[in-house]
């Protein structure tokens, strides 16, 4: 069935530049590297023989970022402005350690709000399936979650004398 | 007369060429050359003489020297071209090997250094690019599209005399030095314009560098303070924001003093400052 099978897009248009932003080093690399490849016979190229390069121990070299190990630029202190707290701490860890693993992956939606959704979500699409009479019942609570109130049934009342 | 004198030089010379081992840490002027480790065994005591035993000789051999700022390669051997303190550092990890050799000098003049991330002031916009004034011989230019997520149609919010965190991509004494505000992935990774407000001063390079060392105690006793933004340019522009315009103030004359303070007396100042 056509909603079954997935939506395959085109080279072309994986190759365009938005959507490219996500991805990383790694797989820009192989594609560039493909691309590479692709180079036909019209490519000009020098038929020169190899030159020896002589062997030169000595790099000059003009920065001092790589003499001294130099902490990133921008700094925030006492939580003057957050998100650049959080680039001190990725980009110093960056320079201690080469690869940085994430300890944890950090959840968007804690596991009490989902909780909480998930209780209203009960009421809401409960009421979608009630029948007509058993809408009314359906109430406000407190906080505002919609949950069915629980109806009491109606017994038979003796009469009195 | 001028050969003689030539080559009476150039012995003098070589007679001064010491090695860099023995250097590290003492003060070098310009016009010095230093030897590199493997060439002063070689140049030691001929073959009648001793030869020392190199237990771990496949690291030394055939490594490759850096040499950094204030030095620069003569033949062989590295000729200091600032004066300063000459400073090395081993390889870490079992890289290539050799290490780097650099001048840690002192300047207020800054000359543009490709990779270096610096603070820059737009002062003209034309056309496709920015003019920045970075505190070089010549403004650098900025393109529009050097920012993240700007596009032909998306352009970015700048205006003259905005600052501007970047790092140099073209900087030579060839050309006109270029920056962006975007790294190899095309994130901007804290750079682009810097927020409203604040104070920019000036101060020399050594004490950048010294404020941005791994181990810096003044950061970490201002950090403790109030709470406060600092950004610090290569070339020696440092930006600072706090609350009130008094701690801006108060922060501004501390970065810029403690460059001559002792720690004693740094330590005075803060602890009155806290009070």
């Amino acid at each position: 069935m056509a909603a079954e099978r997935k939506t395959k897009l085109s080279k072309n248009l994986l190759r365009m530049k938005f959507m490219q932003r996500g991805l990383d080093l790694e797989t820009k690399k192989q594609l560039e590297e493909e691309e590479k490849k692709i180079i036909s016979e019209e490519h000009w190229y020098l038929d020169l023989p190899e030159l020896k390069e002589k062997e030169c121990f000595i790099i000059e070299e003009q920065s001092f970022s790589l003499c001294e190990d130099l902490l990133y630029g921008r700094m925030s202190f006492r939580g003057f402005n957050p998100e650049v707290e959080k680039l001190m701490l990725q980009m110093n860890a960056k320079n201690k350690v080469e690869e940085v693993e994430d300890e944890a992956v950090e959840l968007d939606v804690s596991d009490e709000e989902m909780a909480r959704r998930y209780e209203t979500l009960v009421g809401t699409i409960g009421k979608k399936f009630a029948k007509k009479r058993d809408r009314a019942s359906y109430e406000e609570d407190e906080n505002g979650h919609i949950k069915p109130t629980v109806k009491v049934k109606k017994m038979f009342l003796k009469p009195q004398d | 007369m001028a050969e003689a004198g030539g080559i009476t030089t150039e012995s003098v010379a070589g007679d001064r060429a010491r090695a860099a081992r023995t250097m590290l840490d003492q003060v070098v002027l310009p016009g010095e050359e230093l030897l590199l480790p493997e060439q002063e065994d070689a140049e030691g005591p001929g073959g009648a003489g001793e030869r020392p035993l190199r237990l771990n000789a496949g690291t030394r051999s055939r490594g490759r020297v850096v040499c950094g700022p204030g030095l620069r390669r003569s033949g062989d051997r590295l000729l200091v071209t600032k004066c300063g303190r000459l400073r090395h550092k081993e390889p870490g990890g079992g890289s290539s090997g050799g290490g780097v050799y650099w001048v840690d000098s002192q300047q207020k003049r800054y000359v543009p250094v490709k990779g270096d991330h610096v603070i820059g002031i737009v002062t003209a916009k034309s056309g496709d690019i920015f003019k920045v004034d970075v505190g070089g011989s010549e403004p650098a230019s900025l393109s529009y599209l050097a920012f993240e997520g700007a596009t032909k149609r998306n352009r970015p919010n700048v205006q003259v005399g905005d600052l501007i965190y970047g790092q140099f991509v073209v900087a030579n004494k060839d050309m006109e030095p270029e920056m962006v505000c975007i790294d190899s992935c095309g994130r901007a990774s804290g750079m682009g314009v810097i927020g409203q407000d604040g104070l920019l001063f000036k101060v020399t390079l050594g004490l950048i560098r010294k404020l941005l060392a791994p181990d810096c105690e003044i950061l970490q006793e201002v950090g403790k303070l109030y709470p406060l933004e600092i950004v610090f340019g290569m070339n020696g522009r440092i930006w600072v924001k706090a609350k009130t315009i008094q701690q801006t103030l108060i922060l501004a004359n501390i970065l810029e003093a403690c460059e001559h303070m002792t720690a004693d007396q740094r330590k005075q100042i803060f602890s009155r400052l806290a009070e």
